[in-house]
C-alpha cells in the first residue's frame, strides 16, 4: 500500500512540479478553442435548445480531460524508459495491479484538473447549469481512467518519443475529435452518425454533457455501459501486458 | 544455511545471441562475491536477471529461497541493486529520490537511515540539490543510495565505482565493507581487478555466458603463483 501511494504521490509530483506545462497551458488551449468557435458559432448555431458557446464548453472540458490523462501516462512512461529510470519502479516489490493503479489514478487527477481549469476559465462566458453534477463526475473519471490507461499502453509500446506522437495524433486525436466535441452528431449526415456510434469517446462525451443539460444525443444509461465496458477491456488489456512485463522486462 | 542467491542453469538469448548460455551459481550468506569478466561476457544481463528486469529464456533464480519471477515480491525487498547506467529522475532532488525509493519498498519514516547512507556517501552537502545538478560521480553515488533505503540483505553493485573518484571510492568500500561486516551479502561487478582482489573473498570469471572460472579469491592466485589478479584473468581467459 506504501509502495502504491508513494508512486502515485511521484506521478502526481512529475506534473505538479510543472503544472505551467501540464494544466495551465491546456487550460488556455481549451479557452483558445472556446474563444474562436465560440466567436464564430454562437449567433448561429444551437444544439439540444442551447445556445452553441454553451454546448461546446463541457465537450471541450471532457476533451482536456481525455487528452491530459493520457498525456500524463504515456508520456511519464516513455521519459522514464528512454532515461532509464524506470529501473527505479521495476526493482521494488511494487505489484502490478499497484503500477497500474498508480499511473491511472494520476493521469485521472491530472486530467481532472486540467478539465476543473477549462471549466472555471470558461463559465464566466455563458451561464452554464450543472444538471446532474454525479454523471459528471462519473464519466470525468472513467473517460480519465480509460485514457490514462491506453496511455500506459501506449507509451510502454513506443520505444520514441514520435512513435508516441503517432499514437496521439493518429488514435487519439481523432477518436477525441470526431466524438462530437463541436457538434452534436444528429447533424451529421446518416453514414458518419452510425460511425460515431463505433466511437467510445462520443458516449464519454455525450453523457458528460448529459449532466449539464438533462439533454443528449443517447440515454445516459447507455453511454455509462459503453464506457465501463471499454474501461475494463483496456484495463484487463493493461493488467495483463504489465503481468507480462511486455516491454518492460526484457 | 539457504545461499543467498542460487542459479541453476539460466540461458538467455537476445535474438540469435546468447547471453546467458547456462549459468550455475551459488553465492552463500554474508560473502562479498566479484563477478568479473570482459565486456559483454553476460553479467549485466545476470544481475538484470537476478533483479527481475530480464526474464531469463530457461533456468532458475533464487534470492534466499524466494523465486525471482513466482515470488517476486519478496525475492525483490531482499535485493538492492546499483545499476550499471548512470540514471536518475530529474524531477527531484536527492533526498527527494531517497525519500520515494524507500517508498516503493513500503518504507515510509526513513529519515535517520537516509541521514546515515548520505553522510557515508559524502552526498550531506546535496541533499537538496535537484539530481541535474549533480557531477557524474555524484549521480553514482545517489545510485548507491538508492540501493541501500531498504536495507536489503542482498546488495548487487553493477560497477558501483565506475567514474568515481578516489576519496569516494575509499568511503565507498569502507561503507560497503561494514554492510558487509553486518551480515549483508555483497556482489560486485568491476573491471578494476585490484578492487576485486582486495575485496571480494570468491570470484566467478565470466566470458560469453558461462562461468570459466569459480573459487575463493586465494585460491584463483595461488592456482598462478606470483601473478596479479589481472593476470590470472588474462591466463583463464586465454585458455
Ligand atoms: N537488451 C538487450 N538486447 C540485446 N542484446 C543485449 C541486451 N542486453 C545485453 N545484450 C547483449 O548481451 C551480451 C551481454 O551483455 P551484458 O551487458 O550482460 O555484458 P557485461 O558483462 O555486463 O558487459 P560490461 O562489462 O560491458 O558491462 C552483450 O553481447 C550485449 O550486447
Ligand atoms: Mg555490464
Amino acid at each position: 500500500m506504501i509502495g502504491f501511494l508513494t508512486l502515485l504521490e511521484k506521478e502526481f509530483l512529475r506534473f505538479w512540479k510543472v503544472a505551467f506545462q501540464t494544466v495551465a497551458a491546456p487550460v488556455l488551449t481549451a479557452l483558445l478553442y472556446l474563444l474562436i468557435f465560440g466567436h464564430v458559432l454562437d449567433d448561429h448555431v444551437q444544439v439540444h435548445g442551447v445556445r452553441y458557446t454553451s454546448f461546446l464548453i463541457p465537450g471541450l472540458v471532457m476533451m482536456q480531460v481525455l487528452q491530459n490523462a493520457f498525456a500524463n501516462s504515456s508520456s511519464s512512461l516513455i521519459q522514464a524508459k528512454i532515461t532509464g529510470s524506470i529501473v527505479f519502479v521495476l526493482l521494488p516489490p511494487i505489484p502490478y495491479s499497484a503500477f497500474f493503479a498508480a499511473y491511472v489514478l494520476a493521469a485521472v487527477l491530472r486530467g481532472m484538473m486540467v478539465g476543473l481549469g477549462v471549466l472555471l476559465a470558461t463559465v464566466w462566458f455563458v451561464d452554464l447549469k450543472i444538471v446532474a453534477p454525479l454523471w459528471i463526475m462519473a464519466f470525468a473519471m472513467l473517460g480519465g481512467g480509460l485514457f490514462g490507461a491506453l496511455g500506459m499502453i501506449a507509451g510502454i509500446w513506443s520505444e520514441k518519443f514520435d512513435q508516441l506522437a503517432s499514437f496521439q495524433n493518429f488514435l487519439i486525436m481523432p477518436l477525441t475529435m470526431l466524438s462530437g466535441v463541436f457538434y452534436s452528431i444528429y447533424t451529421l449526415p446518416a453514414f458518419w452518425q452510425g460511425v460515431s456510434h463505433y466511437n467510445p469517446v462520443f458516449y464519454m462525451i455525450d453523457g458528460f454533457r448529459y449532466g449539464f443539460f438533462g439533454v443528449s444525443d443517447v440515454a445516459p444509461e447507455t453511454s455509462l455501459l459503453v464506457v465501463v465496458a471499454c474501461f475494463a477491456v483496456v484495463s484487463w488489456g493493461t493488467l495483463s501486458l504489465l503481468k507480462r512485463g511486455w516491454k518492460l522486462r526484457a | 544455511m539457504l545461499p543467498a542467491v542460487s542459479i541453476v542453469d539460466v540461458v538467455k538469448r537476445f535474438g540469435t545471441l546468447q547471453a546467458l548460455a547456462g549459468v550455475s551459481l551459488d553465492i552463500g550468506q554474508g560473502e562479498f562475491f566479484g563477478l568479473l569478466g570482459p565486456n559483454g561476457a553476460g553479467k549485466t544481463t545476470l544481475i538484470s536477471s537476478l533483479a527481475g528486469l530480464v526474464r531469463p529464456d530457461s533456468g532458475t533464480i533464487q534470492v534466499m529461497g524466494h523465486d525471482v519471477i513466482r515470488d517476486f515480491r519478496e525475492a525483490r525487498r531482499l535485493l538492492g541493486v546499483v545499476p550499471q547506467e548512470l540514471v536518475f529522475d530529474p524531477f527531484f532532488n536527492v533526498r527527494e529520490t531517497l525519500r520515494i525509493q524507500s517508498g516503493y519498498f513500503g518504507i515510509r519514516k526513513n529519515d535517520d537511515w537516509i541521514d546515515e547512507i548520505l553522510a557515508n556517501l559524502d552526498l550531506t552537502g546535496k541533499a537538496d540539490v535537484n539530481m541535474r545538478r549533480l557531477s557524474g560521480g555524484m549521480k553514482r553515488r545517489v545510485l548507491v543510495a538508492q540501493a541501500l533505503v531498504h536495507k536489503p540483505p542482498v546488495i548487487v553493485l553493477d560497477e558501483p565505482t565506475a567514474g568515481v573518484d578516489v576519496e569516494l571510492r575509499q568511503g565507498l568500500w569502507q561503507f560497503i565493507r561494514r554492510l558487509n561486516g553486518e551480515g549483508h551479502t555483497i556482489i560486485l561487478t568491476t573491471h578494476y581487478l585490484e578492487e576485486a582482489e582486495a575485496l571480494c573473498n570468491r570470484i566467478a570469471l565470466m566470458k560469453q555466458g558461462r562461468v570459466v572460472a569459480l573459487d575463493t579469491t586465494a585460491n584463483l592466485m595461488a592456482a598462478h603463483p606470483g601473478a596479479s589478479l589481472e593476470e590470472v584473468f588474462v591466463r583463464t581467459l586465454q585458455s
